[in-house]
């Protein structure tokens, strides 16, 4: 009851904030009345006139008294100070509109940026993967010395799975993709098998149906499959009874029996529509050596990561001493799930959100030198203000107001840029890199960011309220009323705000020497990574990928019959040079190995890892790639014909050292008699795994001799390769329609937009676009200092000008100035940049940190920006008339 | 200082609701008088202070407030007390004897002790 009181007199007081003027007519007239009633009163007894309203108010104790502890009481008397600060404090903005909305921009540039990068970096790195409690799932698979991170075969999980004691579950998934057969054609889809536990080990439940039971996975169990929510909405039209239709995956009936979340994404298989569970078959799946599968895991309660390592690394030593076949050098890595999804772009986002916390800096710096500015031409205002009673505090916290209102409305701006960012960011993500970043559905102006926005606009406000405050002290509000008001302001005060001003101009040039480096750094690494040795030519070249299901080709000579057809229908086609086949593509991984072995030479059963692609005779042609000696091989080399390979350079090299390997004999670990192969050609080194990644040893073999349902078709063509696609896809479906196709694409675009590609190039960008207004707003900063220092030095230059002194001496004058500064911010700014390019040097890509051209042509165009910058002012300075500046004193 | 104020509002505020309570519709003028009266002058007030406890009340919602004539026709505002008023009063006025019949055993103990 008494706080429901209190709230009522608190509400009603803070809207007599807004009705003070009534609320004090309506009391002047109660207080009238009163007085009316007292001397009515007094009259009866026997006063006069005079002495009876004397009396009365005397009683009453004073009208004007009565009537102030009245208004404190009816309205809030802080707040009510505070509104009037606030509306003095918008009309002194208003009043200088050119500063305020220079203001306002740099504020809104600044806050907006970092609040915008900060919400990606949010988004990944500090909210928890959306799965039940995401901190205890790890990503276990095996590794290998010469990939690190490698894939798990299916014999070597069930072994994990059994002997672990460290998780309380342990799963798989692999595989990628699938035909689906519409009632409009074969669409390729993703679709990948997992375990029988792989939800339940995320934490995730189907909105609709069930899960997958135990045991489900198990080879001769029913063909089940659980739909993303995308393909249910997709293919399905999200209708309610889809559980236990069937679906045609690859020629295969498959019974539906649930829907995921909306929100569900697993990101290492981003965008995947149909999970189905594992169900080991094929030659690969019950193959110890054959690994195509990854891991997740719950760590049970109270057991660390490094436990959970230690114990997986014993338990493939000890496969590794059963198996010493298959599991030689196969170690075991346990690495927080989280890092595997989101620690690729842990670098990037900090370095972008240390770019944009550097321009906020600069923001802040240049906004706080306005400030002073501002403050110097104020000095006659303040002082006049505490002549006439203002506190102390009062004057304080009507700067505080001040920056209040700059700060909110910069932050307001800011915040709304931040929002635009974030959706125009997003919306310039290719989807295929999208769909591995499950956490940009939760990219938004979410608390932790408002609360980001609140702290950094709390923080500047501090900052300008203090800088003009600092500028002020005591002794100028207290007694400056007679000099400030007999001289504007020389003196002393002048060359303390000079020293504060130049010291701030010296961090914020080296704030955007830091950033110039670093957009240097990054721009120079994309560039050689674009520009790295392919050893192919990616120019009109057009590429497909064909899914043959294996329902409709069940043996290779199927498959030799289908490609066959498929090179001669395109080779036909206008325009096209030559055509090839490929296992996969060059620039996708480097993976999808073979160990081989060597034939007449002792073997210490160590595992000689080396790229497999199975290729058709055109394709080292097709690429343009050179044959260095040797032989390629023909069309008609296939399975009736002795084995064949071709090695690259760097196999050559690293196995055949000073010899020659043309003529020499390979096979499998255990050279068994099919697997022999002669090697009969070298080819320069085709960089077969990202643009950023090693060149491993690699063989190319006859894809006749080594059948997949799944391949990659290639076209060189001597016209627009992009326009060719569509007729590519036509052609293959027009031989098969129950072939499906994939990802037409050119490998100028594939190169391009590749994922490695893409990352390098826009933090580039971004960093960039940062250093481009850091530079900008740091050349305005020096500017303003020097045009300052000049117009507070006009009667020097006066003086020295009437006694002689030339004007290229004042040129001189303010040019060393100024030269000075920049020598100085530049300096620190390279010693600091070197140090945060060392931080970030992850990100660069064939560049040092301490680049000698970056470094000096950042300080050559920093440099010549100053003197620009300050030639204005000097050029004023230079044409002061001494008569002129001395009279104006 | 600000201690001795506070009890001294609250008491006042007890005050001008009981005389309200035993007036009727009453101007501040007259609530001032009554007052000063019943406490057989030993209170002098400075009527302006009553205001802003009027005010209070009626920010509390204990009284209204309304425009009005007085007997000998003067135009003046008529304070009346609200049903939560007149609540608050017999709960304030229960708990003031409650307290004043304590402090009288601890003042004045020599009656219990025989």
């Amino acid at each position: 009851m008494t706080y429901l009181r209190t709230l009522r007199a608190w509400f009603l007081r803070f809207a007599g904030v807004f009705r003070r003027q009534q609320g004090q007519k309506a009391f002047a007239d109660e207080i009238e009345s009163h007085l009316q009633l007292h001397v009515d009163d007094n009259l009866r007894s026997g006063m006069s006139p005079t002495q009876a309203r004397r009396e009365a108010i005397l009683t009453l104790g004073g009208v004007e008294l009565t009537k102030q502890s009245y208004r404190e009481r009816s309205t809030l008397p802080l707040f009510d100070d505070l509104l009037q600060d606030l509306s003095f404090a918008v009309r002194q903005l208003r009043r200088t509109p050119g500063f305020t909305i220079t203001v306002a921009i740099m504020l809104a540039l600044g806050i907006g940026a970092s609040v915008a990068i900060f919400a990606f970096t949010d988004a990944a790195l500090l909210k928890p993967l959306p799965y039940r409690d995401p901190a205890r799932l790890a990503s276990v698979t095996e590794a290998v010395k010469l990939l690190g991170r490698a894939n798990l075969s299916y014999p070597d999980y069930l072994d994990w799975k059994r002997s672990n004691t460290v998780f309380s579950s342990l799963d798989i998934y692999g595989g990628g993709g699938a035909l689906l057969n519409t009632s409009t054609g074969t669409v390729p889809v993703t679709g990948v098998r997992v375990s029988d536990g792989f939800f339940h080990t995320l934490g995730v439940a189907p909105i609709l149906g069930r899960d997958f039971r135990a045991g489900e996975d198990l080879p001769g169990t029913a063909d089940i499959v659980i739909l993303s929510y995308e393909a249910w909405k997709k293919w399905f039209n999200g209708s309610s009874d889809v559980i236990g239709q069937k679906v045609m995956l690859s020629g295969i009936p498959n019974t539906i029996v649930g829907v995921l979340p909306v929100d569900f994404d697993f990101a290492p298989r981003g965008g995947t529509q149909f999970w189905m569970p594992f169900h080991a078959k094929g030659s690969c799946d019950l193959n110890r050596s054959c690994h195509g599968l990854e891991g997740i895991a719950r760590l049970k309660d109270g057991v660390s990561m490094p436990a959970a390592l230690a114990e997986m690394q014993s338990i493939a030593a000890e496969l590794e001493r059963r198996y010493p076949g298959s599991n030689r050098g196969q170690g075991a890595v346990v690495d927080p799930l989280s890092e595997i999804i989101v620690g690729d772009y842990r670098p990037i986002l900090l370095t972008l959100l240390a770019g944009a916390g550097m321009l906020l800096v600069i923001a802040c710096v240049n906004v706080a030198s306005l400030l002073l500015v501002r403050s110097e031409s104020r000095r006659r205002e303040i002082a006049v203000r505490s002549a006439l009673g203002a506190s102390r505090m009062r004057l304080i916290r009507q700067f505080f107001v001040e920056s209040l209102v700059l700060v909110v409305v910069g932050s307001l701006v800011g915040i709304g840029l931040a929002d635009g960012a974030m959706h125009v960011l997003t919306s310039l993500i290719p989807s295929f890199i999208q769909s591995r970043m499950p956490f940009l559905h939760q990219l938004g102006l979410s608390s932790h960011v408002l609360a980001f926005a609140t702290i950094i606009a709390v923080a500047a406000m501090c900052l300008f309220a203090l800088t003009p405050i600092l500028r002020l002290p005591l002794d100028i509000m207290r007694a400056g009323l007679h000099d400030e008001l007999a001289d504007g302001s020389r003196g002393s005060a002048g060359r303390f705000w000079k020293r504060l001003g130049a010291n701030l101009v010296i961090l914020e040039l080296a704030v955007a020497v830091v950033l110039l480096v670093g957009a240097g750094l990054l721009g120079k690494s994309l560039y050689r990574l674009l520009h790295v040795t392919v050893n192919f030519h990616t120019d009109h070249l057009a590429l497909v990928g064909v899914m043959a299901p294996s329902s409709l080709y069940p043996k290779d000579e199927n498959l030799v019959v289908l490609q066959r057809q498929i090179l001669s229908r395109v080779s036909a086609l206008p325009g096209v040079e030559s055509t090839g086949i490929t296992s996969v593509p060059p620039l996708s991984f480097n993976g999808n190995t073979d160990w081989i072995r060597f034939v007449g030479r002792p073997y210490n059963g160590e595992h000689n890892e080396v790229n497999l692609r199975d290729v058709s005779a055109d394709y080292i042609k097709t690429l343009q790639a050179n044959l260095l000696r040797g032989r390629l091989f023909t069309d008609d080399v296939d399975g009736t014909k002795p084995k064949v390979v071709i090695i690259n350079q760097t196999l050559a090299k690293m196995y055949y050292p000073g010899q020659d390997p043309i003529g020499q004999r390979i096979g499998d670990d255990g050279l068994s008699p099919n697997s022999i192969k002669e090697v009969i050609g070298i080819v320069d080194d085709i960089r077969e795994g990202s643009l950023d990644s090693q060149i491993m040893p690699a063989v190319y073999y006859p894809i006749y001799q080594d059948e997949d349902n799944y391949f990659t078709l290639m076209v060189r063509t001597s016209q627009s390769e992009g326009s060719l696609l569509p007729t590519l896809v036509s052609t293959i479906h027009a031989i098969d329609p129950g072939v499906g196709t994939a990802d037409p694409t050119t490998m100028e675009e594939r190169t391009r937009e590749g994922p490695t590609a893409y990352l390098h190039r826009s933090s580039a960008w971004l960093v960039s676009g940062f250093a481009a207004l850091a530079l900008v707003l740091s050349v305005v900063g020096l500017y303003g200092v020097i045009a300052y220092s000049v117009a507070q030095r006009t009667r020097e230059i006066g003086v020295r000008m009437a006694l002689g002194a030339q004007r290229s001496s004042v040129y001189k004058l303010v040019m060393r100035e100024a030269g000075w500064l920049a020598a100085l911010g530049i300096g620190v700014g390279l010693v600091c940049s070197v140090g945060a390019a060392t931080l970030m040097r992850t990100l660069l890509f064939g560049t040092a940190a301490w680049d000698v051209s970056t470094l000096v042509s950042v300080a050559a165009l920093l440099g010549v920006s100053a003197l620009l910058a300050s030639y204005v002012p000097a050029h004023r300075a230079a044409s002061v008339n001494p008569v002129e500046a001395l009279r104006s004193e | 200082m600000a201690e001795r104020a506070d009890v001294w509002q609250g008491t006042l505020a007890l005050m001008v609701l009981k005389t309200i309570e035993m007036m009727g519709p009453q101007h501040g003028y007259g609530i001032a008088r009554r007052i000063e009266q019943t406490s057989g002058n030993l209170l002098t007030l400075n009527y302006g202070t009553l205001y802003p406890a009027l005010l209070k009340l009626e920010q509390e919602g204990a009284i209204a407030s309304e425009w009005g004539v007085s007997e000998n026709n003067r135009k003046a505002k008529f304070y009346k007390l609200t049903r939560a008023g007149r609540k608050q009063l017999e709960k304030e006025a229960r708990n003031w004897q409650q307290t004043t019949t304590i402090l009288d055993r601890f003042l004045s103990p020599a009656e219990e002790q025989s």
